[in-house]
């Protein structure tokens, strides 16, 4: 086993890690040595190609099918340079005070997140797509919901020189999304940082990580590790765990600290999500244009947020309830169709949580609570009701027998939805934003780590990534996520002399 | 074949849930079961063994009340039989046809060819190869 040693280690490369590393780097500067270690691959600018299968394949854990224990909901997030943010929409969000008021972490105020998830929104061009580059698809969301006086926004957007082409989730081909493999990493790695990817860390100790670099295997994107394949150990400082809310925990299992840690792995969420289509009597277009413009924010009143998206064939069929000729209907209907994203606001409970397998593999137990269903339910019949009010001929509803209901009973939809059924494993059910697991508070009977992300009783440890979260966010958590990691960045830069022994 | 030797049992299952795959040739449904295979590739095998029991089980189960296997019944009486393992009271036999689903979808959808036929033409050009 080969022997590095570094400063600081920050394990992960997305909205946490890229920030805390950019934040850290000017650190190099003053001889540290700080290393940011990525379970994925770094892709060449050339290899996003915008095919489906292939993207998902070199992007996402697990090609984006990692399921619950139960295998009743898919969960997608990024395994590459950069983390989910290669792989979100880049909607761009506050946030919401009276989320963070509800988490009431010791320390942590909402005017403090507010504040710096402003400077990271400045900072990544976060701002309103302008309307000559709005597609059909948003347009009629925004059409359907002026009809029926519903409080329609805007989502800002950190993109530049977007070209429209809709392929955000399968990684930008033309490099417009601002996510930290565009700008925090880069910027961290002039400042001295180094970056290993295909680097796997088994297991964290006393200032101490096991970690497995992987070959590249034969006919993969991206570009080999900058270290040869091996088992490594690193002597470290400080360590930074910015993993997400799934591999976070589980690496934390895996190294034993449950027993000094019992929160670790609880409070699990992930806001549960289908999708709601609507297809019309001709071609809008949908597939150019940046995919995601426009939301209704039923969060508060009725657990619900509804979200324009449009996805790619073989998701939309997977998407889309059922099978045989009605679903293959709307399938090839796709050039006539209008898509709407209905996320639910779980909350965290005693049984959602992370776990970890004999082989020390995350596992997920996720159960449906009844609150997120009802809002999942009553956000699907809100999203019929705006298809139907923006002209939709016909739309596909998944929590019903029938899953096509015709433009000429929509006004039966309320009597429709009072037959509403929900079935785990039948209902196409999948999330993209995996929270908690290590959430934030005051001591080890309550959480996993204090404010600024410091693991309870152990010094040298933090944690700066969506699984902080005490309970969900109910809105797109890549900006609290900086903010939070920002946080963290603070405190070890103010704690380095001691942290690190040695002044600075 | 990652999920059955015998591509009979397959293509019909394949066929029930897409119905234009019963038009595919022998080169498209060498195609479909290649996508497949890739998706599978770094799978558990735990996995890869419940899909293959799930679909001798589509297979054989249909004896006891049609007295033939799905492969030698109608197509409307095969969608019958999957619409029950579909809505079927056991969580786990859902989920189980969920997966056989999904991994179907992306053997049929997944190739550039079914993504033309549908109409989806998504360019990395954006705007400019529509306008």
């Amino acid at each position: 086993m080969k022997r590095v040693a570094y400063d600081i280690v920050i394990v992960g490369s997305g909205a946490g890690g890229g920030t805390v590393a950019q934040e850290l780097s000017p650190l190099c500067r003053q001889g540290l040595r700080i290393a940011v270690l990525e379970k994925g691959p770094r892709l060449r600018d050339e290899e996003f190609t915008g095919r489906e299968l292939e993207m998902a394949g070199a992007l996402y854990e697990d090609g984006g099918g990692f399921l619950t224990a139960d295998g009743a909901m898919t969960i997608a997030f990024g395994c590459a340079y950069g983390g989910s943010t290669v792989v979100y929409t880049g909607t761009s969000m506050l946030p919401p005070q009276r989320v963070i008021d509800r988490w009431n972490v010791p320390g942590l105020t909402h005017a403090d997140l507010d504040c710096r998830a402003r400077k990271f929104m400045a900072e990544n061009n976060a701002h309103l797509v302008e309307d000559d580059l709005i597609n059909e698809n948003n347009k009629l969301f925004v059409e359907g919901c002026r009809k029926l006086n519903y409080d329609v926004r805007q989502f800002p957007v950190n993109i530049r020189g977007c070209r429209g082409s809709s392929l955000c989730n399968l990684g930008c081909p033309n490099q417009a999304k601002q996510g930290t493999d565009r700008l925090q990493l880069p910027r961290a790695e002039r400042n001295g940082v180094e970056v290993v990817t295909r680097c796997e860390v088994l297991t964290v100790g006393e200032k101490t990580l096991a970690v497995r670099v992987a070959a590249k295997p034969p006919g993969a994107k991206g570009d080999p590790s900058a270290w040869e394949p091996g088992d490594y150990r690193i002597d470290a400082k400080v360590v930074v765990l910015c993993a997400g809310a799934v591999n976070t925990p589980a690496l934390l299992l895996r190294s034993g600290m449950a027993r000094s840690l019992p929160r670790l792995g609880y409070g699990f969420t992930s806001h549960p999500a289908f999708i709601i289509v609507g297809e019309h009597s001709r071609s809008i277009t949908n597939f150019v244009g940046h995919p995601k413009s426009y939301y209704l924010d039923g969060a508060e009143s009725n657990h619900f947020v509804l979200e324009t998206c449009m996805y790619f064939p073989f998701i939309t069929a997977k998407s889309l309830a059922g099978f045989g000729e009605p679903h293959s209907a709307f399938m090839r209907a796709f050039p006539r169709l209008q898509m709407i994203l209905v996320l639910a606001c779980d909350e965290a409970d005693e049984h959602n949580r992370v776990a970890i397998d004999k082989a020390g593999r995350p596992v997920v137990h996720y159960r449906f609570q009844a609150k997120a269903v009802v809002g999942l339910i009553c956000g699907a019949f809100t999203a019929a009701e705006i298809l139907f009010a923006a002209g939709a001929v016909r739309v596909h509803m998944p929590v019903v027998r029938d899953t096509t209901i015709e433009a000429r009973d929509a006004a039966r939809l309320p009597e429709i939805a009072a037959a509403a059924e929900f079935r785990p494993g039948k209902t196409p059910v999948s999330a993209a934003h995996p929270q908690g697991g290590c959430s934030m508070g005051s001591n080890p009977s309550d959480s996993v780590t204090d404010s600024y992300g410091r693991v309870h009783g152990l010094p040298w440890l933090f944690v700066a990534d969506a699984s902080l979260f005490p309970d969900s966010l109910e809105i797109n958590p890549y900006v609290t996520i900086m903010a939070l990691a920002d946080r963290v960045a603070q405190r070890v830069r103010e704690e380095a002399p001691g942290l690190l022994e040695r002044s600075l | 074949m990652p999920l059955n030797p015998d591509p009979a049992i397959f293509r019909a299952v394949v066929s029930t849930i897409v119905p234009e795959a019963a038009a595919l040739d022998d080169g498209e449904w060498c195609e479909v079961t290649q996508v497949i295979e890739a998706l599978l590739r770094d799978r558990p095998e735990s996995l890869k063994r419940q899909l293959r029991i799930f679909l001798r089980a589509i297979q054989w189960l249909p004896v006891l009340r049609y007295g033939r296997p799905f492969t030698r019944l109608q197509p409307a009486i095969r969608t019958r039989i999957l619409a029950h393992l579909q809505d079927d009271r056991i969580q786990k036999v859902r989920v189980g046809f969920w997966g056989l689903r999904t991994i179907v979808l992306a053997g049929f959808y997944g190739r550039p060819q079914a993504a033309r036929a549908i109409g989806y033409a998504a360019s990395p050009r954006g705007w400019e190869a529509v306008r």
